[in-house]
């Protein structure tokens, strides 16, 4: 490892004179940005005001949204993340990339633009968990309110504010996210590349995120509070509300981007960057997930930031793309928005449905069953994906008749998704199983998730739906779809790879503890709102009837019980990566080529190259290899796999 | 193996009993109730089995082939079995299809059209239902009255921004949309008082959004109808001679005014926006600094609310539009009324 403490900087900024420091990428810099953008946004809004005669001359509500674009633009330059496409831009000597910057040495290198993917993925993780412990804050504010009639602690417009940031957060800066981590730690890994395929990009996608993160939650802040139309902000009440809304509009479109940028590089990485012999029927199953989720990124995402932009350009340029009275289509706001807003459910499933194959697979000691119909059905869901989003709608006023196929076209996508239930049982089937952490979270994920799928499919059901739709029964619903469904499956991930991304061994009994009160907790806490909501009680509502009060209070208690839970897990995390034991290059024996490299990898990840000659699961198959370094000699014939197996013939090239 | 069968099967019977023994829903009070309440009945029975399913392979294998502490032996090389495969395809497809065909047949039931049906126009507003019966005379209601047994098509409007309009009792509901009448029907099966209740975030005071619905017989509808037609015809009456008094409490109380603001005088307390029964001082101190009359003050603070807001409360939470919404001369009686039941108008 040749690493210089130092990243190389140009000649003209290697003295440490002041105003070098200060011209430094880096936090310095980041935070004069600050100051300097807010005076751009001011003078642009002032001057053209005053070019247009417009009265009053400072209008805050234009000053701060304009601010909310050059801010986080200015933060993201001061940061560092421009300075190698400004300087070949401008034609000035590029600064040859010596890798100087990849790994990290000390925490300090963790808060500086870093382009390697393993400081990246762990930059992910550790921001997403910060929002989502301040998400998770503020769900527990929330349910301190609701855990008696009438109001409490906060008023109405907190109250809403506090649901509406609470869920942006959960959504849009931690599970989307979270999962870009993993993957951006593992599957480079997995795949035998060295890094990204984009590795500037992907410092960019990730230093967009904590802006959007941190400009949501500074909505608090604004005249009128934060934006308190759920995380739905559904049209024309977005249009409507205090300048908080614009945090949203604007944040959602720093986030998106973010996710976008991501998914471009996981999708040229997936194509290019395969080691030799990794075909797609090679690939993990993880790999597979995050391809599928990538085009479900692309393809989505833009219909969420026109949605936005449509807001934004109602509030900031008085259109009226949602103002009925003028000609606009208030409809269209749901129908763009769930465009994207349903396949977003897959981007936050399907990277853990790759996770939970992995470690099923690994800690049941079997190859995984029916690999391929595995693969084929993300595939399917993402097609059946962007064909239901009409099911969100079906109170809303929409036409009649575009409801029943949406029910039908919704329903179906429990055939793959039963095909992924169905194959993880059969692979746990005459398995060796370890009940190790990252198991028993798959095995909650499967429990919970399947009863997430059944309450989905009684959502598809139209006349059902008119009775429960806005009602508890959603609330209990997508907290069993993304808690006991995705969480469980990150939960499960991060412990999975702790030993390879830290190096060490976190704490069994406490990762067990933290499994076991979290999924009793999650159940007490999640599960009797599915009977207050088919009992009457809608959602998003600061008050409710006396008679859902004792209910109530039970969810209100477990959740704070559900709360604490997850310092059990803060603590084993942070513990375990100061003082865990050392963790062995493949402390659970599996195939993949991630696991064949030491624990932390190199950092280039793999000294050399690695080849594939089989698939990546064939546990108990004899003399199965998945991959081969150079050094070691090839096995004279790798098995071919029985049908349906991961170990398609090599390709013929 | 055949334990696991036989408690799998033991465990479904129970789930299933269980889960129909479970009383979900509110009453009963449409004919559409019941007909929706089946549909979950027999989508419990349907859901039952497939989750014992899923839950006893599960803590099966993880009782049968549990690792024995030290064991790194892999287990059976089983890559995958297509009969299998067609059938976890084949049944959930089938299932999916029949409960899909069943609701589509559930769904046409509770929306067929009614012979005999009776109208009630429902608007939404910024937080409060109206409600009027253009067949009957052409009520006007704060309270939804229906008759047992008599087919209802609820036209529903929104005045600002979505809503939903939903009677837990009658399974039904529908967003209100701008620009858009949407439409349900209802036939209430059971006397008795239950509540509309907004489903959709409207702002502030959505949570308070409910109104009273009674289900009455015929007859006592027919009189309650024939009452607020005599009412209502008083009303306009007096308005037209000149009771500025009433008709000013009728625009408070009917336009939307007394969803958030409590006064006295018209028994409204909702706490949403600032109470008005010290807006006479309020009128005339402001009035002073900035040079109005309290009657002008008042006036400016309808028509642009989020200019002269109070201490603790927040711009954009008043509707905006009540200038166009109301006409010039409801106003002023508004205006006047307001000053003169809140020590204003000495």
């Amino acid at each position: 490892m040749t690493v210089t403490k130092q990243p190389a900087r140009p000649p003209a900024h290697d003295r440490p004179t002041l105003a070098g420091r200060l011209w430094a990428p880096g936090w310095i810099r980041a935070a004069l940005s600050q100051p300097l953008s807010f005076l751009v946004a001011l003078a642009l809004t002032v001057g053209i005001r005053a070019a247009y005669k417009y009265d009053p001359l400072f209008d805050w509500d234009a000053i701060t949204t304009v601010a909310l674009i050059t801010m986080p633009l200015g933060f993201i330059v001061g940061i560092g993340c421009f300075d190698y496409w400004f300087r070949w831009a401008s034609g000035a000597p590029t600064i040859a990339e010596d890798h100087s910057g990849h790994g990290a040495k000390t925490w300090k290198d963790y808060f500086r633009v870093n382009t390697d993917h393993k400081v990246i993925g762990i930059q992910y993780i550790i921001t997403t968990f910060f929002f989502f412990i301040v998400g998770g804050l503020m769900a527990m504010v929330v349910r301190a309110e609701l855990a008696q009639p009438g109001t409490q602690f906060v008023d109405p417009n907190t109250y809403n504010g506090l649901f509406s940031v609470h869920a942006s957060l959960m959504i849009f800066l931690f599970i989307i996210p979270v999962f870009a981590g993993i993957a951006n730690y593992v599957i480079p890994l997995m795949i035998g590349a060295p890094d990204m395929a984009f590795p500037r990009l992907n410092a960019l996608s990730f230093w967009m995120l904590p802006t959007a993160g941190v400009m949501m939650m500074a909505s608090f802040f604004a005249e009128g509070g934060a934006f308190a139309t759920g995380w739905t902000a559904y049209a024309p009440l977005s249009t409507e509300t205090p300048i908080g809304q614009q945090f949203f509009t604007i944040g959602v479109q720093f986030a998106g981007a973010s996710s976008i940028a991501t998914a471009l590089n996981f999708l040229v990485t997936i194509i290019t960057m395969r080691a030799p012999g990794m075909t797609f029927w090679r690939m993990p199953l993880l790999v597979w997930a995050n391809f599928t989720t990538s085009l479900l990124v692309v393809i989505a995402t833009p219909f969420i930031a026109g949605s936005q932009f449509f807001v934004l350009l109602d509030r900031s340029l008085g259109m009226n793309f949602f103002n009925q009275a003028a000609g606009g289509d208030v409809l269209m706001y749901q129908h763009v928005f769930w465009f994207y807003s349903h396949p977003a459910v897959y981007i936050m499933m399907l990277p853990g449905f790759g996770i939970v194959s992995e470690v099923i697979s690994t800690h049941a000691r079997k190859p995984v069953f029916g690999y391929r119909m595995m693969a084929f059905s993300l595939v399917a869901i993402v097609i059946l994906g962007f064909t239901v989003w009409a099911h969100h709608m079906f109170v809303s006023g929409m036409h009649n008749w575009l409801r029943v196929p949406m029910m039908i076209t919704t329903m179906l996508i429990a055939v793959p998704t039963g095909i992924k239930i169905f194959s993880w049982l059969a692979t746990l089937w005459r398995g060796v199983i370890h009940l190790t952490t990252p198991m028993l979270f798959a095995l909650g994920f499967i429990t919970m998730f399947t009863l997430g799928g059944i309450s989905g499919i009684i959502l598809a059901v139209i006349p059902v739906v008119i009775h429960v739709s806005d009602t508890y029964f959603i609330v209990a619903h997508i907290h069993y779809v993304l808690f006991g469904g995705s969480v469980f499956t990150i939960f499960a991930g991060l412990y999975h790879w702790f030993p390879k991304m830290t190096g060490r061994m976190y704490d069994e009994r406490l990762g067990k503890a933290h499994f076991w009160l979290s999924f009793i907790f999650f159940n007490l806490t999640f599960g009797p709102m599915h009977f207050v909501g088919i009992d009457g009680m809608p959602r998003r509502v600061a008050d409710y009837a006396d008679e859902f009060a004792t209910m109530n209070a039970l969810i209100s208690v477990s959740s704070f019980f559900f709360g604490l839970s997850f310092l059990v897990f803060l603590y084993n995390m942070i513990t375990s990566w100061r003082n865990g034991p050392k963790a062995v290059a493949n402390p659970w024996r599996a195939h993949s080529i991630e696991w064949q490299v030491s624990s932390p990898p190199p950092i280039f990840n793999f000294d050399e190259i690695p080849t594939v000659v089989g698939g990546p699961y064939e546990y108990g198959v004899p003399g199965a290899v998945h991959a081969v370094f150079k050094d070691v000699p090839v096995p004279a014939k790798a098995k071919p796999a029985p049908a349906g197996g991961g170990g398609a013939p090599p390709p013929t090239e | 193996m055949l334990g696991m069968v036989v408690v799998s099967v033991l465990a479904t019977i129970v789930g299933i009993a269980i889960s129909l023994a479970i009383d979900w829903f509110p009453p009963q009070a449409s004919t559409a109730a019941e007909d929706i309440d089946l549909l979950w009945d027999v989508l419990m029975i349907a859901s039952v089995p497939i989750f014992v399913l899923v839950m006893s392979v599960a803590i099966y294998s993880v009782l049968l082939f549990r690792a024995k502490p030290g064991d790194l032996s892999d287990g059976a090389p089983i890559h995958g079995n297509t009969r299998l495969e067609i059938v976890w395809v084949t049944i959930p497809f089938i299932m999916v299809s029949a409960l899909a065909a069943y609701g589509w047949v559930v769904l046409n039931d509770i929306e067929e059209k009614q012979a005999n049906d009776m109208v009630v126009n429902v608007t939404a507003q910024q937080f409060a239902w109206r409600f009027d019966y253009p067949d009957d005379g052409k009520v006007k209601s704060n309270q939804l009255v229906l008759a047992k047994d008599r087919p209802v098509e609820f036209h529903v409007r929104t005045e600002d921004v979505l809503h939903a309009f939903w009677v837990p009792e009658f399974r039904l509901k529908t967003d209100t949309v701008p620009g858009l009448t949407t439409q349900i029907r209802v036939t209430p099966s059971k006397i008795g008082e239950y509540e509309v209740v907004c489903t959709e975030l409207c702002g502030l005071g959505h949570s308070t959004m409910r109104q009273n619905v009674r289900v009455v017989s015929q007859e006592e509808f027919d009189t309650w109808l024939s009452e607020e037609q005599k009412q209502e015809q008083g009303e306009q009456a007096s308005a037209a001679g000149g009771d500025q008094a009433s008709e000013g409490k009728r625009v408070f109380t009917e336009d939307g005014c007394a969803s958030c603001h409590s006064l006295a005088d018209a028994e409204s307390a909702s706490r949403i926006g600032p109470g008005l029964d010290d807006l006479g001082d309020t009128a005339r101190r402001m009035g002073k600094r900035h040079g109005q009359s309290p009657a002008q003050y008042v006036r400016a603070a309808i028509a642009n609310p989020d200019a002269s807001l109070t201490r603790d409360f927040n711009a954009g939470v008043m509707p905006t539009d009540f200038e166009k919404r109301l006409s010039p001369a409801e106003i002023d009686t508004l205006v006047k009324y307001l000053l003169s039941v809140s020590g204003g108008s000495k």
